[in-house]
């Protein structure tokens, strides 16, 4: 299985360096919200302060939607889909290493867009104990449940209007989860911000499980 | 030589539709079978069922001596499928989706060069991204796969579309070399010129069954009924 997910990872990151559609789509997506958020709050510090780390998480929520549909695209096609299938590739190795991959490129956009709220919302990391964990955890989390309801939807013909439907929803504790703990590793009096990190951990173990159980029945279906 | 395909009142539905209807057959091991037929007759349902991509709704069937009802995973491995899409990924260069195949199927991914100097893609092609290659070279990239996996049942939809005459004559020299090999050919067409002279077997399907066998040019002897 893991043999499997990493070459399955390798060569989704791989696909993603050559068509530059995360650096050239999903980046600046997910920077487009960040601006447009900043600008609807208007020049307000305090009011800007206190929103960053949810404005953070939904502008992470939004981009990460494209980058599982774009992960999905990767074995879009029916005869991609069948071509592993005789490769006798494990299905929840593929499961695996498209999470891996996607985590790898949604750390990438945490990396770009925590700048962002820096420079825009007048922010500072204060905790990186609180925050390091409040950036991987939900990516996880994230990654799992969009690959697993991709997986789901991957057979309808309206699968890129069906996917945020489904997922949205199902990634809200998540939004909330990540903000909490976000806000106290940015240095805000946030209470219990360690049982949302824990909640972010359950998420992720649950969705990766899921994903790793349902997968390859949902691609054989 | 051993049986590769046996197929005995295969049904198999898409849907409430029924795309095979009962098909017999038998195949042995180094022997060509060509199946010819119109649109929807069932020729690429044929060859999706014996690679285990459909499930058999009733009757029998057993490809390379493992029974498809219980050991579709397993046939799976054995089994390369050449269809109008071979499902390669355009950002990749051949040799890199090559490889990733043989890894992914436990091989050595050292044979990836040859099967690409094989095809005639050496050198330059071969590192040129998919997506960049002619329909005609992206076939080629697909015949090649095959050729680097060395599969014991080859499965080739319509494998002369969109060739031209030196490719056309390519695949019917890999074809020879693959049954020569051992292995069972299982190639659809539209194209009974081109295909019946690389083939032991010949039948033809019409609504989801066979309704005629006849030898072909490569003089061999399967079994329809």
């Amino acid at each position: 299985m893991w043999r499997d997910a990493l070459l399955i990872a390798r060569r989704d990151l791989t696909i993603e360096l050559r068509s530059k559609v995360g650096l050239w789509q999903i980046l600046p997506f997910g920077l487009l919200a960040l601006f447009l958020f900043a600008f609807a709050l208007g020049p307000r510090t305090d009011l800007l302060e206190a929103a960053a780390p949810g404005l953070f998480w939904l502008a992470v929520l939004f981009s990460s939607i494209l980058a599982a549909q774009r992960s999905l695209n990767i074995e879009g096609s029916p005869a991609t889909r069948e071509a592993n299938r005789l490769l006798g590739l494990d299905p929840a190795g593929v499961f695996l290493g498209k999470v891996v991959a996607m985590v790898v490129e949604l750390l990438v956009l945490e990396v770009v867009l925590l700048v962002g709220i820096v420079l825009l919302f007048h922010v500072s990391v204060a905790s990186w104990a609180f925050a390091a964990p409040a950036l991987v955890l939900p990516a996880i989390g994230l990654s799992a449940a969009g690959v697993l309801y991709g997986s789901l939807a991957g057979g309808a013909s309206t699968r890129s209007t069906l996917l945020p439907i489904l997922v949205l929803p199902v990634e809200a504790p998540v939004l909330i989860a990540a903000s909490k703990s976000l806000s106290r590793g940015l240095g805000a009096t946030t209470p219990d911000a360690g049982r949302w990190l824990v909640l972010l951990c359950v998420f992720a173990a649950v969705y990766t499980v899921l994903g790793i159980a349902l997968y390859g029945p949902l691609e054989e279906s | 030589m051993a049986p590769a395909i046996r197929l005995r009142s295969a049904v198999a539905l898409q849907g409430r539709f029924p795309v095979l209807s009962g098909v017999d057959l038998d195949l042995a091991a180094g022997q060509v079978l060509v199946v010819l037929g119109a649109n929807g007759a069932g020729k690429t349902s044929l060859l999706r069922l014996l690679a285990g991509l459909v499930p058999l709704t009733s009757g029998e069937a057993e490809i390379l001596g493992a029974d498809l009802r219980s050991s579709s995973a397993d046939v799976r491995r054995r089994v390369g499928l050449l269809g109008h899409d071979a499902g390669l990924h355009d950002e990749l260069t051949p040799v890199e989706n090559l490889r990733f195949a043989l890894r992914a199927s436990r091989l050595d991914h050292g044979r990836a060069e040859p099967a690409l100097d094989r095809v005639g893609l050496s050198g330059r092609p071969s590192t040129t991204p998919l997506g960049r290659l002619s329909a005609g070279q992206r076939r080629r990239v697909g015949l090649a796969l095959l050729v680097a996996r060395r599969p014991q049942l080859w499965l080739l939809d319509e494998p002369h579309a969109s060739l031209d005459e030196v490719t056309r004559s390519l695949v019917a020299e890999v074809v020879e070399e693959a049954a020569a090999g051992g292995a069972a050919v299982v190639a659809s067409s539209h194209e009974p010129e081109l295909a019946v002279p690389m083939a032991d077997l010949v039948v033809t399907m019409a609504g989801g069954a066979v309704i005629s066998s006849a030898p072909g040019g490569r003089g061999g002897g399967g079994d329809v009924a």
